[in-house]
């Protein structure tokens, strides 16, 4: 396929969807499919069946929408008149869906209730990677295609040398999502600088977050651009070979990644001579097994590998030397989501979202004591309140705010007091916390600062590779003196011993779970020593999740 | 499948029918191995198709796959429980899996885990006397959204407490005979290309 090609398959694509007279859009990210999203997707296929011929009529599969927990989602587009979004569609309801849109007139439909695309979870959030999610089939290349999808790989082959690439994305100031926030154009070229007589380009898709779920429904609602993204930085890199690893959780994602995977090889998107060039690049997929330090970059590569994922120290990076010693660029999956945007509409464009350090947009998952969970995409710099009280809609049953984690077992507790702060790389690590991969959990007064720090620390310790020392043996001491400060046997001599082995840790573990496994912990002490204090000399616990001895 | 002894597999494809004599025992993972060209990288494949294909990973199968990708055997059992995935003991015949993630763990999600820990007296990670049950704990389906979540057999239910928990369990373990938990699921993932 060649660029006209691929503009035409655009164009066929466009036409057939404009055939319909009605199309009903299924949301078949995980949440809503496990809500009995799939049952619904059936009856309405059912429902369709010989009403108007059944021919002008599309039922079809799509990217997640956003608000996961009012799934499953329906969305009936019919062109000239206004979009409905169906909230917790059932089986019982589609045929009077159906009815209302194919012959009565909208208004009939009163069963499930409608989800407003005016409400500030929609009106405050800036989709661009997210951005045709929820109009994309994800197991049809064409349906991506239609959305301008592989044009942006098409620029950069004919229009761009690897050069210009990687200066594209500098400019657009993209920094990596996976959690540090590397500027992903400088990773770009040193992967391009280094020597070597092959290269490869790497997706993290391991996330391991446990709270998160942004990368999971990127790569089964929009798999290609994910491709897409990988292809452009092969180009840039010089590398021919990819691989996607997906966290071994995700046999959805990795299903669609593989058919979309397929489905690029046979339109001549991926595989040799790609859109008519010469450049050639192929992806596979490896599975995660379960640990979470794969998603450390050297232990990635070993269990790529087939070996124990075991971190190695830095340097060299892999960038110098990765995949069986060849030079490997590895970004998150989001980071490479960003990427078609970036050489399509041009990194100045991409600059225009963001704070002065921290471009563009950053996706999260919303999640915990707040009334609209879901999957959300925000400009960075937007503040913690906007998140949580806008578009979040604040705290269900009249609670209060309490904290909010970001960053998972590697991140910590933004208190109620610094609700407006920015979303940005630089102030949240002033606070103690980072903005992680993307999962945002909110809490409210029924959660206890220090079994929250329990929480994560045993994490750690569960999934301390055990190679390290510190990381090994320090989280075991962590978890058993936070038990003790749970269950009123502490003294402030604890609390000191504890605080002791969080700069233990920072210092000298091996790699970045060790590293930053006291996070949590730091953060809390900072934020809620009184409930610490309470702890340890009231033999209280404010939120009574502990129990204490009498 | 894999990348690095591409090469190597070329030449050795005449040895590798040679080398799977596992017996029909292992055939199914013979022909992943074989698919896979034999590589030594593709160690956590092959051990995941056995997993999905067996239900757990025994010491015959784990020599097996070591003599047959040319790897030490103690290379393979390190792999092999290295990751939460694989399971060197067998299961029960239905599997409780309770998340624990983070957004589960604040809607309450240990008292989950601890009342059914209790009610079917089995700690989490471990089977039930009976081989009816195995509990165990997940950080994050990626569901969220729908905190707290359970899968039960596979399937994944959202909004739990701990009495809808129990329910469906009780429910799908009632009419299970004793000791049916030897030949566990048999799923046939294993030919999928991944
Ligand atoms: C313990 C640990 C876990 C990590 N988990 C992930 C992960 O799940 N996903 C991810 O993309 N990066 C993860 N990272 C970061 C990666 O090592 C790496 O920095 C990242 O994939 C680079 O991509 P980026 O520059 O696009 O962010 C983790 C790092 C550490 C230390
Ligand atoms: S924390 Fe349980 S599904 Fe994410």
């Amino acid at each position: 396929m060649n660029r006209e090609e691929l503009e035409s398959l655009a164009l066929g694509e466009r036409e057939r969807a404009s055939r319909f007279s009605c199309r009903f859009l299924c949301c078949a990210g995980t949440p809503c499919l496990s809500a009995g999203g799939a049952a619904v997707r059936k009856a309405l296929e059912k429902a369709v069946e010989g009403k108007n011929g059944n021919s002008s009529v599309e039922v079809m599969g799509t990217g997640c929408v956003g608000p996961c927990s009012r799934g499953p989602l329906v969305t009936v587009v019919t062109p000239g008149e206004e979009e409905h979004t169906y909230e917790k569609v059932t089986p019982q309801a589609v045929p009077e869906i159906v009815e209302a849109h194919l012959e009565k007139g909208v208004e009939a439909a009163s069963v499930p209730s409608t989800v407003s695309r005016d409400s500030s979870f929609f009106t405050k959030q800036q989709k661009i990677v997210l951005e045709t999610s929820e109009r994309i089939d994800p197991e049809r290349l064409e349906s991506y295609v239609a959305q301008g999808g592989y044009s942006a790989l098409a620029r950069a082959l004919e229009d761009m040398t690897p050069e210009e690439v990687c200066e594209e994305l500098v400019t657009s100031g993209l920094r990596g999502r996976g959690g540090a926030g590397y500027p992903t154009g400088i990773k770009w070229k040193q992967v391009r600088g280094a020597q070597g007589e092959r290269k490869f380009v790497v997706a993290n898709g391991d996330e391991g977050d446990p709270g998160a779920y942004m990368d999971r429904t990127l790569m089964e609602s929009d798999p290609h651009r994910i491709l897409e993204g990988m292809a452009i930085a092969a180009y840039a890199v010089g590398a021919e070979q990819g691989f996607v690893y997906v966290r071994g959780e995700y046999p959805l994602a990795a299903e669609r990644l593989g058919k979309a995977i397929r489905a690029a090889e046979r339109q001549g998107l991926l595989g040799d001579d790609i859109l008519g060039s010469s450049f050639s690049f192929r992806i596979r997929i490896r599975m995660g097994a379960g640990a979470f330090v794969c998603g450390e970059e050297t232990a990635l590569m070993a269990s790529i590998m087939g070996r124990r994922g075991q971190p190695v120290p830095r340097p060299p990076y892999p960038a110098q030397r990765g995949l069986w010693n060849a030079p490997t660029l590895i970004n998150n999956v989001e980071t490479f989501g960003s990427v078609p945007p970036v050489i399509s509409r041009g990194g100045d464009w991409y600059s225009r979202w963001g704070t002065d350090k921290s471009k563009g947009t950053k996706i999260f998952a919303l999640a915990g004591k707040v009334c609209q969970t879901g999957l959300i995409e925000v400009p960075m710099g937007i503040t913690l309140r906007e998140i949580v009280f806008d578009i979040g809609g604040g705290i269900p049953g009249g609670g209060a705010f309490k904290a909010a984690q970001t960053g998972g077992p590697s991140g910590g507790c933004i208190p109620a007091s610094h609700l407006d702060t920015p979303m940005d790389y630089e102030s949240l690590q002033e606070l103690g916390s980072i903005i992680g991969s993307g999962g945002l959990i909110v809490m409210d007064e029924s959660s206890c600062m220090v079994d929250v720090a329990r929480f994560f620390m045993e994490f750690c310790m569960d999934e301390s590779c055990g190679k390290c020392t510190p990381c090994r043996s320090g989280t075991v001491q962590m978890v058993r003196l936070l038990e003790k400060i749970k269950g009123g046997r502490a003294s402030a001599h604890d609390l000191e011993k504890l605080e002791e082995l969080c700069e233990l840790l920072k210092a000298t573990s091996l790699c970045g779970l060790g590293q930053t496994a006291p996070n949590p912990v730091l953060s809390t002490i900072r934020h809620f020593r009184h409930e610490y204090e309470a702890h340890i000399e009231d033999r209280h616990c404010p939120a009574g999740v502990c129990s204490m001895p009498h | 499948m894999n990348f690095s002894a591409q090469k190597e597999s070329v030449s050795s494809s005449a040895q590798n029918e040679a080398r799977s004599d596992g017996g029909s025992r292992f055939k199914k993972i013979d022909r992943v191995m074989k698919r896979h060209g034999f590589q030594q990288d593709a160690l956590i494949e092959v051990l995941t198709s056995a997993q999905e294909s067996y239900g757990l990973l025994d010491e015959e199968l784990l020599a097996h796959v070591a003599q047959n990708l040319r790897l030490p055997l103690s290379w393979v059992y390190g792999v092999a429980t290295f990751y939460h995935f694989f399971s060197l003991a067998p299961k029960g015949s239905h599997q409780c899996v309770v998340c624990v993630g983070t957004a589960c763990y604040v809607e309450g999600a240990d008292q989950i885990q601890k009342d059914l820990e209790e009610r079917f007296q089995v700690s989490s990670g471990s089977t039930t006397a009976d081989g009816r049950l195995t509990l165990s704990r997940a950080r994050c389906l990626g569901s969220c959204g729908l905190a707290p979540v359970v899968v039960l057999d596979g399937e994944l239910m959202g909004q739990q407490t701990s009495r809808s928990a129990i329910a469906a369990i009780e429910d799908a373990i009632k009419d299970e005979p004793e000791e049916s938990h030897q030949e566990a699921e048999v799923t046939g993932s294993a030919e999928e290309e991944p």
